[in-house]
C-alpha cells in the first residue's frame, strides 16, 4: 500500500492540541493481536502450500513422464534452498534499511535474524497495529521461495540441477531481495504518524524545519517504487513479472527442447496439472488476503477479489478456448485460472470485487492468447508458459491496479498517512497518474530481471554449462540427473 | 494350430472374450499397443498448441487353437470386434510349430 504526501502547512494551527496525543503515543508501543498473529501464521503455510505440493504438481503434470520428478525436484530444492538464504541474508536485504543504496536495497544489520526475537514486532498497515516479526519474516520468506521457483517452468526439461541451483542462489540474491526491497520496504504507517505529529506539534519555526526533515527522512526510508507510489499489494511486479521475464530470458538463452516442434511435447498428467492448480488457487488466499498483514476488512476484500477473478479468469480462458479452438479444456480452464490469480495479485487489496472480475475477464482471454498465438508466432520454447502466463498476467494486473484502485470504480483508494497523524485519510488520486506510475514499476521490474537475469544465465552457462547434454534430454531428466523414475509399474 | 492374432478397439474386449468362451476357447493373452491404419490419428490441443497424435491406443490379443477351429474363431471375433466403422482392427493367423504346456509337459494340442 501507499501514501500520498500533503501539505503540513494547513494543519499547523492544530499544532497545541496534537501535542497532547503526540506524547501519549510515542510511549504507547502496540502489541500484536493475537487474530492477527494466527492468521498471518496460516497464510504463510497456504502460501508454502502453493509452492510444493501446488506448483511442483501443476508443473509436474505438465511435462513428459520422463522429466516428472525433475521439475518437482528442482522445485521443492529452490523452496529449501531459499529457505536458508532467507534467514542468512535475504530477509535482512529485502528489509532493512539500506544506506546509501536504500532506494535499492536493503543492509545487512539483521542477517542471520540478527536482534530478531518473538518480542521484536514490525508495522502492518494500520496505525498502532504491528506483527511479531519472525511472522512477517517467514511470510515473505515464503514469496522468495516460490517466485525463483516459477522460472523453472521455462526452462524445464533441459536445464541441468546444479546450475540452476547456482542460478537461484544469484538471481535471489541480485534480483529478488532488491526489487521486494525496492516495492514494499517502508517505515510503516506509526513511523509516518509519529514524524507527522512531531511537525504539527513543533513549537517554533527551527523546530518545525528539523520534524519536518525527520518526517522526510521517514518518508524517505522506502524503496524506490514505494517512493514512487507504485501499488502492488501481493507481488504483480516483485513475484510474477520478475519470474516471468526471467523465464522468457531463461527459454530464449537456454534454447528449445530437442523435438521442439517436431515431437509430442504433451503433458503428462494433467490430472496432477489440476489437483496443482486447485492447491494454487487455495495458498493463494493466503498469498494475497495474507499480504494485508493483518486479518481485517481489507484482508476480506483481497480474499474475495482472489476468488471472482479467478473464477472470471477462468471462465474468459474456456470460452475463448472454446471458440478459438472448438474445444473447452481443462488446462485451458486451469491455466485461466492461475492468470486471473496473477493479474488479481498487484490489484487484491485495492480494486472491488466487480473490478477483480472484470480484470479476470481480460487477464484469461490475454494470457490465452499469449500462450497460443504469440508464443506460436516468436517459436520460443517457454514450455509451460511463464511468460505468457506470469509475466503478460502480472503487467496487466500491475497497470489495472492503477486503474482498479479508484474509488469510482469500486476500489478502495489511496491511503494518506500523513495528513491526519495517527489515521488513514484518502489520498490525492489521479487515474492518468497512477497508471503512469504503475506502468514505470512495470518497465523498471522488466528491465532489471530481464537484464540481471540474461547476465546471470549467461555467467552460469559459461561456468557450469545451463543445459544438460542431448543424450540425457532424450533419456530423461529423472533418471539422467537424478537416478530415479516418477512411476514404476 | 495357429496364433489367432486380433488389433481390436479396447471397449470391445469383453465382447470377444464370452465370443470366444462360448466357442470353448479357454486362454487369451492380451497386450495394449498402439498403432494406425486407415483410421489415421486425432488431433490433441494443448494451450493451443496443437499435436497430430498419429499412433491411437488398440488391444492386440493372441489365441492358440488348433486348425480346424480357426474359421469358428475369425468368426466369432470378427461379430464381436466389429462396429462398421472405420478403426474396428485387424485379425492375422500364423502357424505355431511347436506347443508346450509347461506345467505337465504335454505338447501340441494337448497344451492348448
Amino acid at each position: 500500500m501507499t501514501f500520498s504526501r500533503s501539505s503540513q502547512s494547513l494543519l499547523g494551527g492544530l499544532a497545541l492540541a496534537t501535542l497532547a496525543g503526540s506524547l501519549a503515543y510515542a510511549g504507547d508501543a502496540p502489541t500484536p493481536n493475537k487474530g492477527d498473529t494466527a492468521w498471518m501464521l496460516i497464510s504463510t503455510a497456504l502460501v508454502l502450500m502453493m509452492s510444493v505440493p501446488g506448483l511442483a504438481l501443476f508443473y509436474g503434470g505438465l511435462v513428459r513422464t520422463k522429466n516428472m520428478l525433475s521439475v518437482m525436484a528442482q522445485v521443492f530444492t529452490i523452496v529449501a534452498l531459499v529457505g536458508i538464504i532467507w534467514i542468512a541474508f535475504g530477509y535482512s536485504l529485502a528489509f532493512t534499511n539500506g544506506g546509501g543504496l536504500n532506494p535499492y536495497i536493503g543492509g545487512l544489520s539483521k542477517a542471520f535474524l540478527i536482534g530478531i526475537t518473538p518480542d521484536s514486532t514490525v508495522a502492518t498497515f494500520s496505525n498502532g497495529v504491528v506483527i511479531p516479526e519472525l511472522v512477517y519474516m517467514a511470510f515473505q520468506m515464503t514469496f522468495a521461495m516460490i517466485t525463483p521457483a516459477l522460472i523453472v517452468g521455462a526452462i524445464a526439461e533441459r536445464v541441468r540441477f546444479s546450475a540452476l541451483i547456482v542460478f537461484v542462489v544469484l538471481w535471489v540474491t541480485l534480483i529478488y531481495f532488491p526489487i521486494a526491497h525496492m516495492v514494499w520496504y517502508w517505515a510503516g504507517p506509526d513511523a509516518l504518524a509519529e514524524a507527522a505529529k512531531a511537525v504539527l506539534g513543533a513549537a517554533d519555526d527551527a523546530a518545525k524545519a528539523t520534524a519536518q526533515a525527520n518526517l522526510d527522512a521517514v518518508t524517505a526510508d522506502a524503496g524506490l517504487l514505494f517512493q514512487w507510489g507504485a501499488l502492488d499489494f501481493a507481488g504483480g511486479t516483485v513475484v510474477h513479472i520478475n519470474a516471468g521475464i526471467a523465464g522468457l530470458v531463461g527459454a530464449l538463452m537456454i534454447g528449445k527442447r530437442t523435438g521442439f516442434g517436431k515431437e509430442l511435447m504433451a503433458p503428462h498428467s494433467l490430472t496432477m496439472t489440476m489437483i496443482g492448480a486447485a492447491l494454487l488457487w487455495v495458498g493463494w488466499f493466503g498469498f494475497n488476503a495474507g499480504s494485508n498483514l493483518e486479518a481485517n476488512g481489507i484482508t476480506a476484500l483481497a480474499f474475495v477479489n482472489t476468488m471472482v477473478a479467478t473464477a472470471a479468469a477462468a471462465l474468459s480462458w474456456l470460452f475463448v478456448e472454446w471458440i478459438a479452438k472448438g474445444k473447452p479444456s481443462l488446462l485451458g480452464l486451469v491455466s485461466g485460472a492461475v492468470a486471473g490469480l496473477v493479474a488479481v495479485t498487484p490489484a487484491s487489496g485495492f480494486a472491488g470485487p466487480m473490478g477483480a472480475v472484470v480484470l479476470g475477464l481480460v487477464a484469461g482471454a490475454v494470457c490465452f492468447f499469449f500462450c497460443s498465438t504469440v508464443k506460436n508466432a516468436f517459436g520460443y520454447d517457454d514450455s509451460l508458459d511463464v511468460f505468457g502466463v506470469h509475466c503478460i498476467g502480472g503487467i496487466i494486473g500491475a497497470i489495472s491496479t492503477g486503474i482498479l484502485v479508484s474509488k469510482g470504480l469500486g476500489g478502495v483508494g489511496l491511503a494518506d498517512y500523513v495528513s491526519n497523524p495517527g489515521s488513514i485519510v484518502e489520498g490525492a488520486y489521479t487515474m492518468s497518474g497512477q497508471v503512469w506510475t504503475q506502468t514505470k514499476a512495470v518497465l523498471l521490474t522488466l528491465v532489471w530481471s530481464g537484464v540481471g537475469s540474461a547476465i546471470l544465465y549467461k555467467v552460469v552457462d559459461v561456468v557450469i554449462g545451463l543445459r544438460v547434454p542431448v543424450e540425457q534430454e532424450r533419456e530423461g531428466l529423472d533418471i539422467a540427473s537424478h537416478g530415479e523414475r516418477a512411476y514404476n509399474y | 494350430m495357429k496364433i489367432v492374432m486380433a488389433i481390436i478397439k479396447p471397449f470391445k474386449l469383453e465382447e470377444v472374450r464370452d465370443a470366444l468362451t462360448s466357442l470353448g476357447v479357454h486362454g487369451l493373452t492380451v497386450t495394449e499397443v498402439k498403432g494406425y491404419g486407415r483410421q489415421k490419428g486425432h488431433t490433441e490441443i494443448y494451450r493451443g498448441a496443437e499435436y497430430a497424435v498419429s499412433f491411437l491406443p488398440k488391444l492386440k490379443i493372441e489365441v492358440a487353437v488348433a486348425s480346424d477351429l480357426v474359421g469358428k474363431v475369425i468368426d466369432a471375433i470378427t461379430g464381436a470386434a466389429k462396429t462398421g466403422q472405420i478403426g474396428d482392427g485387424k485379425i492375422f493367423v500364423v502357424p505355431i510349430e511347436q506347443a508346450v504346456r509347461i506345467r505337465t509337459g504335454e505338447r501340441d494340442n494337448d497344451a492348448l
